[in-house]
């Protein structure tokens, strides 16, 4: 038999999660579709070595970060409601948002919370600074094995001088928004999806 | 090997490129006045695409997106699943978005079931069991005949009849195009791969030798009388894995014109039709004319992809057998040999492309051992070159300047 998940979407699901990530109900019927195809467990969550399957992926440098993005502190399993709320971070910042209430608490997808996406890519600790060491490590990710220490040491190093503002020789994400704050940061962290 | 990790690379690196260029031409434009002037041209441009960019934080931007794009939806993952329909054929299997909507079509739904299972379901098992019962029992008689002309000739038509009443037994309507292109002796025949039923359908219209692992039970069987009547190719276990013994018999096959051409399929497993993953390379090396031919299935009428982790063969015939119909189009395309300079892999993929081109599918240079397989790190290492390279040109100028 075709076995796609036991439990279908609720409507009331979908409502739910159309107001907490403004996804259209189309968009989430496809996802769900994509969630239930990963589940290989068909226990209705993810596990990270679900992840690791999609090959595009598992070549990715920083693919291990970007699983870890989708998974709450400490857990194992992330549910569809998390999977989609994370997803929500790359839906493009649309013209009739931008006025929004300000009173309304942020949407997913704001500015901030893309820049506050890729922060958490490079704090490996979550404690929300970026240390010298936790930026080197990440770009030993990115380059490999092709790059010298010293010379990712001298990258880091001038990356932190020209960031770190009020001298504790790391990035606060203060400090963070402001070394990007001339980065088409929307374009750059949306992606295209149905509609 | 290289070609291909090459090709991947090129792909994904077509767009690495396209970031990367923008991004060290941005990179020249901010970092002028340190890095370039040295290097500036007398008519006073500064742009030197070969100094690349230096490190900026937004960079995993590019790594971020790629990543969560892939999570959202990839090439390869879903092929090794049936393909989704856009309107709902009647049959629950493939029915996966689509939720009770009207009392008329679930009536509806409900007499299919009663002609598919109450009527064609017993008509074509008994079929399928005559089929395979005359399959063993003649080639076996004719296993005793001395070898020569007589008994080739009554091997082909025993096969090429049983072969057809399997193919009532599924129902199977074929288009055959371009038979003047069909496999000849002495040639090796190679198409993609969606189910064991391929094997049925290109041998109902030609004689094949077949090549594979000998199973036990009922397989080993129907195998073990083909073999008396005519040269199939069967491995032992334990010879698949030697890579060598396998292209000798292969091209002692070939080199003997009087048996029949080689039916292989490269990919290795089974792809669900709507793409061509990596050929491997073994068939492509023996050195002989090679028949491509492109098999693409109708989904509507019922799916024939063998989703093996999801149902056993059995299981998997009976769906079959239970579906309306299996509609496929086969295309048999003009031989095509390795050209001078052309090494195994080039030669594979060529016909790869030709293959898929011909049927519609996508051509994926992905490999379908990726159903069960993680993806090899060097793939990964590639990336990470790549990478780096645009940040190490900074660092020479550095230290020079």
């Amino acid at each position: 038999m075709g076995s796609r998940a036991s439990t279908l979407l609720r409507e009331e699901e979908i409502e739910e999660i159309k107001k907490e990530t403004g996804f259209s109900h189309s968009q989430i019927t496809r996802l769900y579709s994509r969630f239930t195809s990963l589940d290989k467990g068909e226990n209705g969550t993810l596990s990270r070595e679900d992840f690791q399957r999609i090959p595009e992926l598992a070549i990715n440098p920083l693919g291990d970060r970007i699983i870890n993005a989708f998974f709450p502190e400490g857990e194992d399993q992330v549910n569809f409601r998390g999977f989609m709320r994370t997803l929500a971070h790359f839906r493009p910042i649309e013209d009739n948002e931008k006025n929004k209430d300000p009173i309304a608490s942020e949407p997913l997808n704001s500015r901030s919370n893309k820049l506050l996406f890729a922060f958490r890519l490079y704090d490996l600790d979550r404690d929300d600074k970026i240390s010298r060491d936790e930026l080197l490590q990440v770009l030993r990710m990115m380059v490999g094995v092709n790059i010298s220490d010293e010379q990712l040491g001298s990258i880091a190093d001038r990356t932190i001088q020209e960031a770190d503002q009020n001298g504790d020789n790391s990035i606060s994400f203060n400090e963070f928004i402001k070394v990007l704050e001339k980065v088409d940061v929307e374009q750059k962290m949306s992606i295209r999806f149905l509609h | 090997y290289n070609d291909v990790m090459c090709c991947v690379n090129l792909l994904s690196a077509w767009d690495f490129f396209s970031w990367a260029t923008h991004r060290i031409e941005r990179g020249a434009k901010d970092n002028n006045h340190l890095l370039y002037k040295p290097y500036s041209n007398g008519d006073g441009s500064n742009r030197d695409l070969d100094h690349a960019s230096e490190f900026e934080m937004s960079d995993i931007f590019y790594f971020c997106r790629q990543g969560v794009e892939s999570i959202m939806d990839d090439e390869v993952t879903k092929r090794f699943s049936a393909e989704e329909l856009e309107s709902w054929n009647l049959l629950t299997r493939s029915n996966y978005n689509f939720q009770h909507i009207s009392l008329r079509l679930t009536v509806l739904w409900g007499l299919g079931v009663v002609i598919r299972y109450g009527f064609l379901l017993p008509l074509r098992v008994t079929l399928a069991f005559t089929g395979v019962g005359l399959l063993v029992v003649l080639t076996s008689i004719i296993g005793f005949l001395p070898n020569g002309r007589m008994k080739n000739f009554l091997s082909e038509q025993v096969h090429l009849m049983c072969y057809r009443i399997c193919v009532r037994a599924l129902t199977a309507i074929i288009t055959y195009h371009d038979s003047e292109n069909k496999p000849k002796n002495g040639g090796i025949c190679v198409a993609n791969h969606t189910s064991p039923i391929d094997v049925i359908i290109l041998a109902s219209d030609g004689c094949y030798a077949m090549v594979g692992q000998i199973h036990g039970g009922l397989m080993g069987v129907i195998q073990k009388s083909m073999v008396k009547a005519c040269p199939h190719i069967w491995f032992e276990r334990s010879e698949v894995k030697d890579r060598h013994l396998v292209a000798k018999r292969l091209s002692d096959h070939v080199e003997d014109k009087t048996k029949l051409p080689i039916l292989i399929f490269p990919e290795g497993t089974c792809i669900n039709n709507t793409s061509v993953m990596m050929f491997k390379k073994g068939s492509f090396e023996i050195g002989s004319t090679v028949y491509p031919v492109a098999i693409k299935y109708d989904p509507r009428f019922g799916d024939a992809f063998w989703n093996s982790s999801q149902f056993g063969m059995v299981n998997y015939l009976l769906r079959m057998m239970s579906s309306w119909a299996i509609v496929c189009s086969v295309w048999y395309l003009p031989p095509m040999t390795r050209e001078e300079g052309e090494d195994a892999v080039q030669f594979a993929n060529r016909v790869k492309a030709a293959i898929a081109r011909q049927g519609g599918l996508v051509d994926l240079l992905w490999d379908g051992g990726l159903k069960r397989g993680k993806v090899k790190d060097t793939f990964k290492e590639e990336q990470q070159k790549l990478y780096s390279k645009m940040l190490v040109g900074t660092q020479e100028d550095r230290s020079r300047s």
